[in-house]
Parts: structure tokens; sequence; C-alpha cells
């Protein structure tokens, strides 16, 4: 299939440098997959579940101890991987379903729909996407509550304005290519031509917007749980609402609470990272370097008039 | 002529069609593009201006025929084939196919046309989608159109490719475009323009981008299929040599206009329009016995924005005479040019003698070459006689009526010249002063 | 050949190799030639030759990861192994180079004043506006570009008269050598015509020696003194033009005369197959899958370089050398391997 090929060919296609970026961060991100996916076996205990001792240091039971609410820390960071994961696929999959589609059909048809589209999504792309998320963090609480999915929409919001801006932009140029012409040529519909025509060749950097982007969600998604205005905490555990319970612990001198939701965020903002910047690498013409063969001049055959003289 | 003997020679037996047939007909298609101005002038709506890529031409296309397009970049020939395709659309005029006029036709009823009328493009490598393999390009229209799906799709696809050379089919079916050479793509793109059985192709400059090696072969390849499918032709080409060999019947296009129409034999032995006959002197040809000419047309094709008034062709002309349409933008060129032809010093003298070269930019039959500020109208007459005496044959010379002194200037006027239109001369039809028309229309003003 | 002019540029045995993710290509690999003061050589072949790869290498203009070796010699100097910085030095005064898009070459918001400001600046300091604009303007004259278009944009400017700003300002200097690198494939035949007309005029005006890479043998028939005629990285042929082109020796020469369609033609005429993958070329001479005349020893020997009688000098077996071909090497190839459209360019 053409679109899987266009997506999935930059991964094969990494180099020396971009492929370390991208092995690494695939290896990072694996891990916290694998939390997320197997949270009910490797977690000791569930993310509300109470534990018979508060506030105790790791190690005695407990790998990285456990807080004030009697939640064992380790269980929350394994239960909190899957929460993040949740939220973040959702985010960047509703992004993606609003934002390529949008832009898309706003740079082939142009026109009044283009402008009104791009003025609404630089309008909101002018906003500091924390803000909007708050925003719409509180609209949708109210509406569905404070689920993972009200999160995840409040995240995909921040993020449709950058799909459409990229896929809009290469729309527009790839309009004007020889074999879009061919496809109206051949009496090819409209939607037959973004569908088959345009949509494989526009989203060639939509990976590397997609990981970026999920690696900034899971930020935003901690910065939302750390004011409050995340996920409830009797629904899933949320890095960011532990951190912000760990505020306090810090003055008593109370490391653990806070120190391993922490890394847990840097660590998958990290894998995130690394794996969008490898595929960046890749895709980016002007980032990208081939690798060439090394190879040594061989040393010239003795012309053959030498040779028959022997 | 004994243009095609090898096609002539095999299995071309004495084609059945009705000479004359016309399949198409061209009635003063004109194709303007607005032109976008800057942001201000959008801002305020302003009009700022139009491009007349095709300027009012009038051609029949026959059944059976291959009709050359031919001109330089900028003369009008692409828009013109694509407007014929309803790919471009016509802002005046009609082309009227099958009892319906393409210009009028709606987006739907275009596409239902598709059938019937396909294109081949100049860039095999950009004429295809580069994540779509070949099998499902070349079936594409059958699917678009509903014609065909699952294994009748699969076998019409083969089909296809064998009958553009690419064999066995499924060696070639399941690459992308990105695997394949230029002609094997060119194949692939004629073979998506074929599978829908077409009746007419206009192929834009189809072999211009591939190798030496292999446009021979492709245009056999074409040849073979009008034979075998009964197509018609419309060869889009800069490259007169290709449409001397290929085309039945030439166009040449000058800047949005047919200047010269007829049999591919008589206007290769007989150029009329002197537009053509430069073209034909200046082919680079791997002939050791033959040279390029001393007597290039100057300058390159004008902005199709602003044309030369009368003859577009005038200013670069070197048969231009009286009436072909002298106007002041000529008088600037002349003046430029005599500039280059001398040394730096000569020019920084006489720079100061005309006060604005720009003020002759704007078209019009009279120009005043303002004296510079310590010069005067004298000075200025001197230099213009200068310059006529440099090179008393420069055509321009001819169209100028008289030269007088005013208080800031010289007043320069020309003739009022008139627009050639297309007359019958000698089997062919050519748009040239130099030719008379045959019935002088009652009543015709110079157009300007 | 011509043993009283000692020759500008002097070519041994020049090898360009450079890597790809698939090996290294031999673009160039064993090219000699001679060019004389004031001679205009062409280059021609299909695409995929090594005609651009050789005009390159020449100024040292190479892709990073690209080998070199033999000899390049210039005014006493190897092109191939002088420093880069020496090389940047001889760009422009002694060496110049002209490009197929002249366009992406100028800079769009400087002035052709300030082109030829900075270009001359660069190798002579200190040099004042009034001799800049002097040497530019008489360049310019000769381009025939009007010096009152001197202070003009590049967007100003058609394709054309682009093409011939780039010309003036390589040789406002004058150099001694110039590369020429399908100088006229995006212009309009008559432009094309005019910048044939100029480049032919170069060696009286300029004394300039002149390499035209095209693959347009009109443009060599037209523009050219001598030729050289190039395929899968080697020259198979080089001689005098009018020489070669009334009675080429190299059957690759010959194919592709007969496959060109010029306003003679009157059948269509085409060389089967394509040139081959240079990462790993035919054995014995190259052109042999594709060569009607291929005979046994074609594909066992690499060719040698003969001189013929009329100073033609070329790489193909039919020309000998006889001791060297064995018994039964004049045998005609097995029946040729059709080459089916697969192959093909």
């Amino acid at each position: 299939m053409g679109v899987f090929r266009v997506l999935f060919k930059p991964f094969g296609q990494t180099t020396g440098l971009a492929r370390w970026l991208l092995i690494s961060g695939l290896l990072l991100t694996a891990m916290f997959v694998t939390f997320a996916l197997f949270a009910p076996w490797i977690a000791p205990y569930g993310f509300a579940e109470e534990v018979p001792k508060k506030v105790a240091p790791p190690g005695d039971g407990f790998l990285m101890g456990t807080n004030d609410l009697w939640y064992d820390v380790w269980s929350r960071v394994v239960w909190g991987s899957r929460t993040a994961i949740e939220v973040v696929i959702l985010a960047v999959i509703l992004g993606l379903l609003v934002g390529v589609p949008m832009g898309l059909v706003s740079g082939y048809v142009g026109g009044w729909l283009d402008r009104i589209l791009v003025l609404i999504m630089d309008a909101l792309f002018a906003f500091p996407p924390l803000l909007l998320a708050i925003v719409f963090a509180f609209l949708f609480r109210d509406l569905i509550g404070g689920g993972v999915m009200a999160v995840a929409l409040a995240l995909a919001v921040i993020y449709v304005p950058q799909y459409f801006r990229v896929v809009r932009n290469t729309t527009l140029s790839a309009r004007e290519a020889t074999y879009v012409e061919a496809a109206r040529a051949i009496g090819a519909p409209g939607h037959t031509i973004m569908g088959r025509y345009l949509f494989s060749n526009v989203i060639q950097s939509v990976p590397v917007i997609g990981t970026l982007n999920a690696a900034d969600a899971i930020g935003t998604l901690a910065a939302l749980g750390f004011i409050g205005l995340g996920i409830q905490p009797t629904d899933a555990a949320e890095w960011g609402f532990d951190l912000q319970r760990a505020l306090d612990d810090t003055e008593a001198g109370l490391w653990w609470t806070g120190v391993f939701p922490g890394l847990a965020i840097v660590l998958l903002v990290t894998g995130l990272t690394l794996v969008g910047e490898g595929l960046n690498e890749t895709i980016n013409p002007t980032l990208r370097k081939r690798r060439l063969r090394r190879f040594a001049l061989p040393p010239r055959r003795p012309a053959v008039e030498e040779e028959a003289a022997r | 002529m004994p243009t095609k003997p090898e096609i002539q020679g095999t299995a071309h037996a004495p084609k059945h069609r009705a000479p004359d047939e016309v399949l198409v007909s061209m009635q003063d298609v004109e194709v303007y593009f607005q032109l976008r101005g800057g942001s201000m002038a959008r801002l305020l709506g302003m009009d700022t201006g139009s491009v007349r890529a095709v300027d009012g031409i009038s051609l029949d296309l026959r059944k059976g025929e291959v009709l050359g397009l031919v001109g330089e970049s900028g003369s009008g020939k692409t828009t013109l084939g694509r407007a014929l395709l309803g790919l471009v659309a016509a802002t005046g005029g009609e082309i009227r196919y099958a009892g319906q006029d393409i210009t009028k036709l709606s987006t739907r009823h275009l596409r239902r046309l598709r059938g019937d009328l396909q294109m081949v493009f100049q860039d095999p490598s950009a004429a295809l989608n580069p994540s779509m393999t070949i099998e499902t390009a070349v079936g594409h229209p059958l699917k678009i159109h509903g014609l065909a799906s699952g294994e009748e799709l699969h076998r019409r696809v083969a089909d296809a490719l064998e009958r553009v050379g690419l064999s066995p089919p499924e060696r070639f079916m399941f690459k992308y475009p990105g695997d394949l050479s230029g002609g094997q793509k060119q194949r692939a793109v004629l073979a998506r323009a074929v599978i829908l059985d077409p009746v007419l192709l206009v192929a834009d400059e189809p072999v211009s981008m591939l190798d030496m090696s292999v446009r021979a072969k492709i245009l056999q390849l074409m040849l073979d299929l009008k034979r075998d499918l009964d197509l018609t032709y419309v060869y889009i080409t800069h490259d007169l040599a290709s449409a001397k060999f290929f085309c039945d019947r030439v166009a040449i296009m000058y800047l949005g206009r047919v200047v010269e129409v007829g049999r591919t034999e008589e206007i290769f032995a007989d150029p009329k329009h002197p537009y053509t006959r430069s073209l034909l002197k200046a082919i680079p040809e791997p002939d050791p016995e033959k040279a390029l000419p001393r007597d290039l047309p100057r300058g390159e094709i004008p902005d199709a924005a602003s044309p030369p008034l009368g003859c577009a062709f005038h200013p670069r002309c070197p048969e231009a005479f009286d009436m072909c349409g002298w106007e002041r933008r000529d008088l600037r060129a002349l003046i430029e040019a005599h500039w280059t032809r001398h040394e730096a010093l000569d020019f920084e003298t006489e720079r100061g003698t005309i006060a604005n070269l720009d003020d002759l930019d704007e078209p019009s039959h009279e120009a005043v070459v303002a004296a510079g500020r310590s010069s005067s109208p004298v000075d200025v007459e001197d230099l213009l006689h200068r310059i006529r005496e440099e090179d008393a044959d420069e055509p321009l010379w001819r169209g100028v009526e008289d030269m007088t002194l005013t208080d800031g200037g010289v007043r320069v006027r020309f003739h009022d010249g008139a627009d050639p239109r297309l007359r019958p001369a000698g089997g062919v039809e050519v748009a040239c002063h130099l030719y008379p028309e045959v019935e002088p229309a009652a009543g015709e003003g110079p157009a300007s | 050949m011509n043993d009283r002019m000692e020759p500008v540029v002097s070519v041994r045995d020049l090898r360009v190799w450079y890597g790809t993710e698939r090996g290294a290509v031999r673009a160039v690999d064993g090219v000699s030639f001679d060019l004389l003061p004031g001679e205009t050589l062409g280059l021609v072949g299909e695409s995929g030759c090594g005609k651009s790869t050789l005009g390159r290498g020449l100024l040292g203009m190479l892709p990073e990861g690209a080998q070199t070796d033999g000899e390049i010699r210039f005014k006493g100097e190897n092109l191939r192994t002088v420093s880069r910085s020496r090389l940047r030095d001889m760009r422009g005064p002694e060496l110049g180079m002209i490009f197929q898009e002249p366009l992406t070459r100028l800079n769009p918001l400087m002035r052709i004043s300030e082109h030829f400001e900075e270009a001359l600046r660069a190798h002579t300091p200190g040099i004042s506006k009034d001799t800049v604009e002097r040497a530019a303007l008489e360049v310019l004259g000769l381009m025939g570009i009007p010096p009152t278009r001197y202070r003009s944009y590049p967007h100003e400017f058609s394709g054309g008269m682009r093409q011939r700003l780039m010309i003036g300002l390589a040789l406002v200097f004058r150099p001694a050598f110039v590369v020429a690198d399908e100088p006229t494939t995006a212009l309009d035949v008559l432009v094309e015509a005019q910048i044939i007309r100029i480049l032919h005029d170069l060696r009286r005006e300029f004394d300039t020696s002149l390499l035209l890479i095209t693959h347009n043998l009109g443009i060599i028939a037209e523009a050219c003194d001598r030729v050289a005629v190039m395929y899968a990285g080697k020259i198979v042929e080089v001689g005098e033009a009018r020489q070669v082109f009334r009675d080429p020796q190299h059957p690759y020469t010959r194919e592709l005369l007969r496959s060109t369609i010029s306003l003679s033609t009157t059948g269509l005429n085409y060389i089967p197959g394509a040139p081959p993958d240079l990462t790993d070329p035919p054995p014995g001479c190259h052109f042999h899958p594709r060569c009607p005349d291929a005979m046994r020893v074609c594909e066992e020997l690499d060719p040698i370089d003969q001189e013929l009688s009329g100073g033609q000098r070329v790489e193909c077996w039919l020309h000998g050398p006889d001791h060297l071909i064995g018994v039964d090497g004049r045998d005609r190839l097995r029946v040729r391997e059709e080459l089916s459209v697969a192959d093909e360019a």
C-alpha cells in the first residue's frame, strides 16, 4: 500500500547518527509502552490501591517507596505510563484525523474555504499551547467528565493546527504537480485526486510531527495534571498529579515521591523526541546525508598491451 | 515527401479514413489568464491586467491526422493543447467536439469526455504518482469510470502494458515509477492514456525529456498506437525536426497566435512566415556542412501581458516593413542596441543626451524622445541620425513616418500598423503582411 | 595531431569515482585528452555517461566522497592535486564554469553591477567601481546586453539574457579555460542559437579554451572545433568535429548520429538498451552489449586507444590492434541477446 510505504520508508532509510537517535528513542519508548501494556502484571499494586505503609522510603518491599496517599510509587509510575500512552495516542490520532483531511481539502480546494480555515488555525496556533489546553480541558471536563478522553481531546485541539499547516502547505505545492493534472486528465473527481494522488504524497512529514507532538503531549498532560485539570486520581494514575502531590513532600525531605514520576516524564519525552528527530534527519532532505559506501580506487589494470608482451 | 518510409513500408495498409472529417473544431479560442499582481493591487481590487496565452485561434483537427503545434515557450501551444481537453478553461471562442462545445461543459460532463480525449505529458517522471504502482496507475482510469474491476481490470492493464511494449507485464506491474527508466515511464503514461480507448491524444513534448537514444523508440511506439487504435494526435513541440518527421500538418505558433499552418511537406519545403524561416534556420543540425546563420532574430519572445502592436513578431523580424506595427518600445530597444555595440565610453557621453528611456515603455505609435538636462532636442536628433546611419537597413526606419523637433525633444511618429490575419498563401495559411490578403475585408480598421 | 601549440589543459588517465549507497560509480574511468588555446571541445553522450562529472572533476567541483586519480595539467600545475584554496583562487581568473540553469546561480537580491563588483573584488581587492563597470560593460556588450541594464536585478532579465549574464560573469576575467555544462538546454531554439553563436565567437574575442558539454549533436557541429564522444565513463572517440560527423569511426558515435532526429531524418533509428550501471559496467568494451558490430574480443578485453590516419582517436576493437585480437576474436558475437524494453533508457 502506497501510504504505508511512504510512512514507513524513513524508518528503514535512517543511517548513522539518525539511526542511533531513532534506535535509542524507540528503546526508551518501547519500555514505557511495555509498562502500559502489561501494567497489571508489572505493577505490584493497583494505581489507587492503598498499601500498608505510608511515605516509606524506597527499598524494603517498595521499590520506589510509597507516598502520603498510601500509594506505591513504582505502581503509580507503571500505571502512569498506561495513562500517558493512552492519552498521547488518542490525542495524536484525533489531531491527525481532523488536521490532515482539513489541510488536504483546504490546500486542494483553495479559495474562501482555505482563507477561513487558515485564519482559524492561525488563531489557534497563536495561543500558548498550555493556555489553550487549559481552556479546552475545562470545557471538555464539563461536557464529558475528567477522564482520559477529555484530556486527549483538549490536547488534540492544540495539535490540529500543526498538521493542518504542514499538510495544507505541501498540498498547495503538490496540487501543481503534473501527476495531479494527469489525474484530472483521466477524469478523476476531486475526492479521488485528494485521496489517491495527494494524500500519500503530502503526509511524508506527518510521522515526524506526530512523534514530536506526542513528546509535547506528555509534557502538557503532566502540566494539566499538575494544576489539577488533568485526569481525576481515582480514574487513573497520572504523573503530573503525583508531582503536584510531591511538592509538599520536598519540604519534608521526601525525595522519592517526586523524583520517580518526574524521571518517567523526562525519559518518555526524551524517547519520543529522539524518535522524532531521528525521523526528521531522514525525511528532511536538507538534513539528510546519504550513506556513501567507502571505497578505494583500485590500482589500474596493466594495459592489455603490456600483458600481451609478457 | 518520403518522410515515413519505415511506417509506410511495413504493415501500413492504406487508411480508409475520410481525409477531411473534422474531429475537433476550434473557433477563435481565447485563454486569458488574469495576472495576480501585487498584494496591494489585489487588496484594492485593481485591474492587474491579463496574459493572453491563447489569443484567438481557429483550427480544425481532422480525424486520423497528426497536427503539430510548434513554437517556443510562451507561444501558447501547451495552453491550447490543455484547453482542447478542457484542462484549462477557455475564456472565449468555442471548441466543438462530437456536437458539444467543450468550453461550455460542466466539470462532470467533461469528466465523461475523458474517455475520448487523453493527454501525454512532457515529464514522465512527474506524470505518474510516485506512490502508486504501475498497475494501479495504468488501471486507474478504468476504475474511476467504473469500467472494470478485479480480474478484468488486471487483464486489461496487462494488455495495455503489453501494447506499449512493457512486456512481460508482470515485470512492471508491481513496480513504482521510481524504479523505471525515463522511456519506460513514458510507455506507462501512454498505456494509461490508451487504456480508455480514446479518440484523441494530446501529446505535450512527449520525448523532449528523454534521452536521444530512446526518443525515436517512443515516437515509433506512438505511430504504432495511432495505427492500431485509430488515434488522432495533437503533437505539441518546440522541436521542428521531430515535427517534420511526425506530423501531417503543422501550426506554427507565436505569442498566442497561429502564424502559419499547413501541410508539413509544404511548410518545410517552402516556409512562408519569417518566423518559421528563422526557426528552421536556427535548428542546430548535426551536419558539418551547415553553419548557423548570422541573421538570427534578435531578442526573445515578448511578454504576453503587453504584446507588441501590429504583428507580434515584428520587433524580431528580419523582414519587417512599414505596416508591421512599429512603436515606441522598438525605438528604445534600438537605442539600447546601439549602446550595446559601442564602447563603454561612447555610452557615457551619449547617455546624457536622452532624459529617460523608461518613458518609451508604453505601447504607442508615437514616441517623444525627451532631451536630457544638458542637451538639446537637436542633440537627440543627431543621435537618432547617427544610429540610423550606422545601420540604414534596420527595419525599424521603414516604419518611421516622420521625425520632428519639439521643444522638449524629438517626436517620432510611426506608421499605423495592422495586425496580420491568417491568409492563404501558396497552399498554406500564413499571418504576415508579406502576403496579400486575398479578399480585402471591407471596413477593417487597423487593429491595435 | 596538432603539435605546434602547447595544450592549455592536458588530461591524462583521469578517473573520477564516487560512492553511493550501491557502491562506487565509475563516472569517469580513464580519460585522456588535450585542449589547445582558444579551442572548443564538445563533449557528447547520453545522460549517465559521466559527461557532467568529467566537467566538474576538471574544476575540482566534485561531491563529497569522490575519489580521483590521474592528471589534469593546467599551466604547469596538476589541478587534481592542488590545494582547495589554490583552486578557489584560480576559479574566476583562470578557470570558469557556466551552468545549465542560470537563475539558480545569480543572487536575486543583487544587481548585475553588484555581481560583477563582487566577482572582480574577490580576486582583485580594491579595484575601483569605474574599472569594474568598464570591464563589465565591455563583456556585457559582447554578450549583447545593453549597458542601460547594468543596474538591473536578475529577475528583470529573460532566460536567454540571464544565460548571457552568466557567460559574461564567467568571461569577465578572460579565463584560459571554461567548462560549459549544457548551457542551452533550458532555452528556446532561437535563443539557443544566439547563445551558440556567442560561444562560437568566444575564441575570437577571448582566446578561451572551452569544454562544451551537451547531449545535442547539432550544437557540437555548430560550435565546436573538436568533439569527444563519451560512453560509460570513457571517451570512445575524439577528433575534429567535421571529420567525426562525416565519418564516425566508433559504432557508438555512428549509432548516436543515426538516432538523432534532425530535419533530414527519414526513418526512426535508435540504440537498443541503455547505458550500463556504472557501479558494475560490462566487461571488455562497455558498449558491446548494445553494439551492432560486437565481436568476441569486445566482451573479453578492454579496447585500446588507437590513433587513426585522420587524427581521430578511437577506442574500438574494429580498429585493432590486430595482434591482440585472438584467432577467433573477430568472430561476431553470438546472436546479440535480444534487448527488450525492460533494459531501455
